[in-house]
């Protein structure tokens, strides 16, 4: 505990002295959030905050230090969290190569795979792409086609991926591919990293209902993949596709969680309160108020989650409550945004943007496994209840 | 403080599960129902509870308790909630252990603690005078008389009022009838002169009673807390009780997702097992789902009356709110998916779907709790 103490002393000062004054000021939008990756542009506080945080490996705190990691524990990187949200200090990169890929390869990689991978990871040079769902392998992913032959030396790769997030701004994609035709359908997919600057690989923003675009197709025209970029077994993909789309469903999940201006503020500032202090709209009041209350007790649950998982207590499924339950909250919070802001919420580029975050927001309960899919996964895995 | 049981809770909780399940099912409610007891509880099972500890787990140890705090208290409402074992422990271990504890004088504490541990003394708060919980809204009298206050009024939906020694009552000693200030709680013993008792036959077959006090006259130190600040006092003995309800309710509603869940993995129709299809696979998910949400928002509001009561209150009516509808989404849910069998009184389902309704109005339902987190969070 003394250690603990003079760890969080030490972490204080160090983080009073090297973050940037205005990497303590809060968001304004997605765009000021730090992706990295060639394609990015930092701004000069945004790339000193990143490179004095990567220094010190606490872009990802809980990482091995031999792999650009902080190499701290769990109470470690918890008193480093605490220390940061104290200044208000923004993360410095946020990635899918931190929440997705760094697990995965960590779980699964080999040592080289992960001495080659991972430090560009936490240092943010390297964006990661997800090359996933296909057109006709959506909630069925395992129905997934993209083909991947062996050529003695090298692998190459066809079909094409959708839905790959900010496919267009990374710089590798790891990919789940079809390496045997014969087998069944969960046993002939693999797991492999593709660098995308090279011909074969091509991307097209897909325009979405909000306007914006942050999702691709990805197509693959006799790509290139090296052979020691296999992660896994040859075949065994799917082991590490599953374990991957745990983070995702938990990030996604998580989404609707942090960072947001609480519900009932944003109420009263947009709709005022009568002479008895209440919410002149008495239904919206009820319903904020009800959702304030389901937000919180889905706050105490992640949080539960993630102790009981420390303790050894739990179940691994648990990450399907949480993204079934923290999309269709998210959604929900979004809805009463809209109920809230009238006809401020309905034009483009309002306050907060409200309308895109909306309809940002219906997105959330169909990527990374469908509400339904969740439902079908805590039925099965955690109520055991029989297949048909 | 991170959000497990620690050992000691844990094996509390494993001994009153056992103890509860072997010694005081849901058949033994049925039972007390069955034979209408005049005491609507078990005494042998109570003073087994008492022996055990039970009573003594919000009791200091000066004053021959174990003191083990509210998310011990609540282990034992929840396990409690399992098995709706009739008892006065929400209203004695942890409403008078709280009241006493927490608000009482050095002679109260000293007169009453030690009888609540050894689980000899039983206390009732006598709250409500209208149908829907409204604290701050108190129209029952208390008259300066003598060198003591003489009291008027009419109570209900008193949980264990007949069998109570004592019952702790709001009344007005300064105010109008919806002001905060001006409200002081009183010990009055059930058997003093001008108290009248009658009990109420209640859909959960559990104690609740009318009571009214006319003209009763009390000393000057029968005063718990404050005069005309007993509102703060009352509150908090409230909040305990809310949590210890939402406990109890969490129970309940993991017990009717256990029971329901068994039933899809065993009853058949059409030829195949009822639990493969997936219109009853995604009501059990999402019925799960709710209860998950439902036990951490328990289990933070147990933590923090632990932690730093003076941040609980908020907590608790979250608690409560959200506990109460997933508690009632939860029997609803277990009666339909168990179809006509559901219906019927030979079959437990009922029991927890009364119970929990009960225990959803007691001391403010989510209507009453939303509505003041909806004021504490300024709008």
């Amino acid at each position: 505990m003394a250690d603990l103490e003079a760890f969080r002393q030490e972490t204080r000062e160090w983080l009073e002295a090297n973050c940037p004054e205005e990497m303590r000021k809060p968001m304004q939008s997605e765009a000021d959030a730090v992706w990295g990756g060639k394609k990015f542009k930092f701004s000069e506080p945004q790339k000193l905050w990143l490179d004095r945080m990567a220094e010190k490996g606490w872009t990802v705190p809980e990482w091995p230090t031999e792999y650009g990691g902080g190499g701290l524990s769990k109470a470690e990187a918890k008193i480093l969290r605490e220390e940061m949200q104290r200044i208000k200090a923004r993360v410095p990169l946020q990635s899918f190569g931190i929440w997705m890929l760094g697990p995965a390869l960590l779980k699964y990689g080999t040592h080289e795979q992960k001495l080659e991978h991972l430090p560009p990871i936490a240092r943010g040079e390297i964006r990661w792409a997800q090359g996933y769902s296909e057109p006709n392998a959506g909630s069925d992913l395992a129905a997934l086609m993209t083909k991947c032959e062996d050529k003695g030396d090298h692998y190459i790769v066809n079909g094409q991926k959708i839905w790959t997030s900010y496919a267009d701004k990374a710089d590798w994609i790891f990919v789940l591919v079809r390496t045997d035709f014969q087998a069944t359908k969960h046993n002939g997919i693999s797991f492999i990293l593709v660098d995308m600057d090279q011909p074969g690989v091509t991307t097209k923003p897909i325009k979405l209902i909000s306007g914006a675009s942050p999702f691709c197709e990805t197509f693959f025209d006799d790509a290139r993949a090296e052979k020691h970029n296999l992660v896994g077994e040859l075949n065994r993909g799917w082991d590490v596709a599953k374990y991957l789309l745990t983070h995702e469903r938990e990030m996604i999940g998580g989404m609707g969680s942090g960072g947001m201006r609480p519900m009932g503020d944003v109420a009263v500032q947009q709709v005022g309160l009568n002479d008895a202090g209440q919410l002149a709209d008495p239904f919206l009041r009820a319903d904020v108020a009800r959702a304030e209350i389901d937000g919180m007790a889905f706050m105490f649950t992640m949080e539960r989650v993630a102790d009981e998982a420390k303790a050894g207590q739990g179940t691994g499924a648990n990450s399907s409550v949480l993204k079934y339950y923290g999309t269709e909250f998210n959604k929900r919070r979004l809805e009463l945004m809209m109920d809230s802001s009238g006809s401020d919420g309905l034009e483009w580029g309002g306050k907060d943007d409200v309308a895109r975050g909306w309809l940002r927001s219906k997105g959330n309960s169909i990527e990374g496994g469908t509400s339904e899919v969740q439902l079908n996964i805590i039925a099965k895995r955690i109520l055991q209840l029989p297949s048909a | 403080m991170a959000m497990v049981l620690n050992e000691e809770v844990g094996m509390l909780k494993d001994a009153a599960k056992g103890f509860l399940t072997d010694s005081a099912p849901v058949s033994q409610l049925r039972k007390l129902r069955d034979e209408k007891s005049a005491d609507g509880f078990d005494r042998k099972t109570w003073s087994a509870m008492a022996e055990m500890g039970w009573t003594s787990v919000l009791v200091p140890e000066d004053f021959g308790g174990v003191e083990m705090g509210y998310v011990a208290a609540g282990v034992i409402a929840e396990e409690m909630g399992r098995t709706l074992t009739a008892s006065p422990y929400l209203s004695t271990a942890i409403m008078g252990a709280t009241a006493f504890g927490r608000f009482g004088s050095d002679a109260q504490k000293a007169e009453w603690l030690p009888r609540i541990a050894a689980g000899d003394a039983i206390t009732a708060i006598a709250v409500d005078e209208a149908s829907k919980h409204n604290p701050s809204k108190v129209a029952a009298t208390a008259e300066r008389s003598g060198n003591g206050f003489k009291l008027n009024g009419k109570k209900t939906f008193v949980a264990e009022g007949h069998v109570a020694d004592m019952l702790i009552v709001s009344a007005r000693t300064a105010g109008s009838e919806t002001e905060a200030e001006g409200i002081t709680l009183f010990l009055v013993p059930r058997d003093a002169a001008g108290v009248s008792v009658e009990r109420s036959d209640m859909v959960d077959s559990r104690n609740s009673a009318r009571i009214t006090l006319d003209n009763v006259e009390v000393t000057a130190d029968a005063v718990l807390g404050e005069v005309d600040g007993g509102l703060k006092a009352l509150e908090g003995i409230l909040d305990a009780g809310r949590a210890g309800l939402s406990a109890e309710m969490s129970g309940s509603a993991q017990q009717c997702l256990e029971n329901t869940t068994r039933y899809l993995q065993e009853r058949k129709q059409f030829g195949v097992i009822i639990g493969t299809f997936q219109a009853l696979q995604h009501r059990a998910a999402h019925l799960y789902s709710e209860v998950e949400l439902g036990k951490s928002i328990v289990l933070k509001a147990l933590q923090t009356l632990d932690a730093a009561p003076e941040h609980a209150a908020i907590l608790v009516c979250a608690a409560k709110a959200k506990m109460g509808q997933v508690a009632q989404l939860a029997t609803q849910e277990a009666l339909q998916m168990h179809g006509g069998i559901g219906m019927t009184d030979e079959f437990d389902v009922g029991f927890f779907m009364k119970r929990v309704r009960v225990a959803e109005a007691l001391y403010g339902d989510a209507n009453f709790q939303a509505d003041k987190f909806a004021r504490m969070r300024n709008y």
